[in-house]
């Protein structure tokens, strides 16, 4: 025994009952960007029992200036964030058990990731993946942290399967072509915030403190001064394909997921949304314009070339990715530049 | 119309009439967005018919995906 806890044994509703259960938890961590490393250092530090992270991307010099495990050493090695956040992680808490995934996680990763864990903390960049998440957690009922911020602003909550909303009762579909850390930018308190609001939740449900649960959906703008708290518990739908009764777990099947494909000696990858869609292509040149890269327009289609790849995004929705052969590095910038 | 938005007195058009236009006066009509009029969670396919009137405590929260 060090002492290394006992600041947070001496906070009474953790104490030395709430630090011995957070050693016998698993948290699954989706995402090692911004939110992720955040949480992660958190838990590890609070000596959380064991981690798992997984992550499809490798640490490049614009993630410094937020993701708070990697060095500008990883930025120029390209080092995988699943690889490069486990050292960090190590080093900080040699006791917690860290398992790293470098990996794009879909239905069938998710599905193994899951066995054995107690929290699913959300830190990825898409809707895609949270569809999923959201149904995960109901068919296995496990509780999951949605969080996401973009700019200054900031949002999350949390769904305790059987009690609370889940993700689908509360959008109804899922939205597209959001804005983006990387088409708007994003400071790093507004993801400190995020990752504060996350953490409390993780600790009250870890330690079993499930009656102190904020219960509410919260938002914030550190810029403009907002603040929002609202109990969302009425939008709970008896008849949710992800939560109701006569439930279905529709982002689980194939023909809910976006679609990628190789194409054929191209070079190039289509990736394909999970529902049918009309893209705004005016809105999509604006943001893009602002970006290190040349947009041409017509009515059909918006071509976008940055100095390694070229993005055609169709009115339809699919979008072609010229300049790899691999999915998940179309899948990096599908989401990079179209949420 | 003076309203309060997530806490904040603000002035609007009374060209805003209802709770879809409030959203598109905000930009946000192309979000996911979950409105709360005077502590009251709307659904989203009542933002069109639900009128806002001079006082009215609102709150927005629209969904994002960065992280
Ligand atoms: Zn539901």
């Amino acid at each position: 025994m060090n002492g290394r806890y006992s600041r947070q044994e001496l906070f009474a509703p953790i104490g030395t009952e709430g630090q011995a259960k957070l050693r016998n938890k698993h948290v699954l961590i989706i995402g090692a960007g911004a939110l992720g490393t955040g949480s992660a250092e958190m838990l590890v530090r609070a000596g959380i029992g064991k981690i798992s992270i997984a992550d499809r991307d490798y640490v490049e010099w614009s993630n410094l200036q937020r993701q708070q495990l990697y060095t500008e050493e990883e930025a120029e090695q390209r080092t995988p964030k699943a690889i490069a956040a486990k050292k960090r992680l190590k080093a900080i808490n040699s006791e917690v058990e860290i398992s790293c995934h470098v990996m794009d996680v879909s239905v069938e990763e998710l599905e193994r990731l899951v066995e054995n864990v107690d929290l699913i903390l959300d830190a990825s960049d898409n809707f895609d993946i949270r569809m999923i998440i959201n149904d995960i957690s109901q068919k296995h009922r496990i509780p999951w942290i949605y969080s996401a911020c973009v700019g200054s602003y900031g949002i999350s909550y949390t769904i305790i399967p059987g009690e609370t909303p889940c993700l689908n009762c509360l959008l109804e579909n899922v939205p597209m072509g959001g804005v983006t850390c990387d088409t708007v930018g994003i400071i790093s308190p507004a993801v400190q915030m995020v990752i504060s609001f996350q953490m409390s939740e993780a600790l009250k449900i870890l330690v079993e403190d499930s009656l102190h649960l904020r219960n509410k959906l919260v938002s914030f703008d550190l810029w403009k001064n907002h603040h929002s708290s609202i109990n969302v518990d009425k939008i709970k739908k008896a008849d949710c394909p992800s939560c109701g009764t006569d439930r279905s777990y529709p982002y689980l099947s194939f023909s809910k997921q976006t679609k990628t494909a190789v194409l054929c000696g191209r070079d190039t990858v289509q990736i394909s949304p999970s529902q049918p869609m009309e893209r705004d292509l005016e809105s999509l040149d604006k943001a893009l314009s602002r970006q290190q890269g040349k947009v041409l327009r017509n009515p059909y289609l918006l071509s976008f070339s940055t100095a390694e790849h070229r993005l055609v995004i169709f009115k339809d929705g699919r979008v072609l990715i010229h300049g790899t052969k691999s999915i998940s590095e179309a899948k990096t910038l599908y989401h990079r530049y179209l949420g | 119309m003076e309203l309060t938005v997530n806490g904040n007195q603000i002035q609007v058009p009374n060209t805003v009439k209802t709770v879809a236009g409030l959203l598109q006066h905000f930009k946000l009509h192309h979000k996911v967005v979950i409105v709360e009029r005077n502590a009251e969670i709307l659904e989203q396919a009542k933002h069109t018919e639900t009128l806002i009137f001079d006082k009215d405590k609102i709150e927005l929260v629209h969904f994002v995906g960065g992280g």
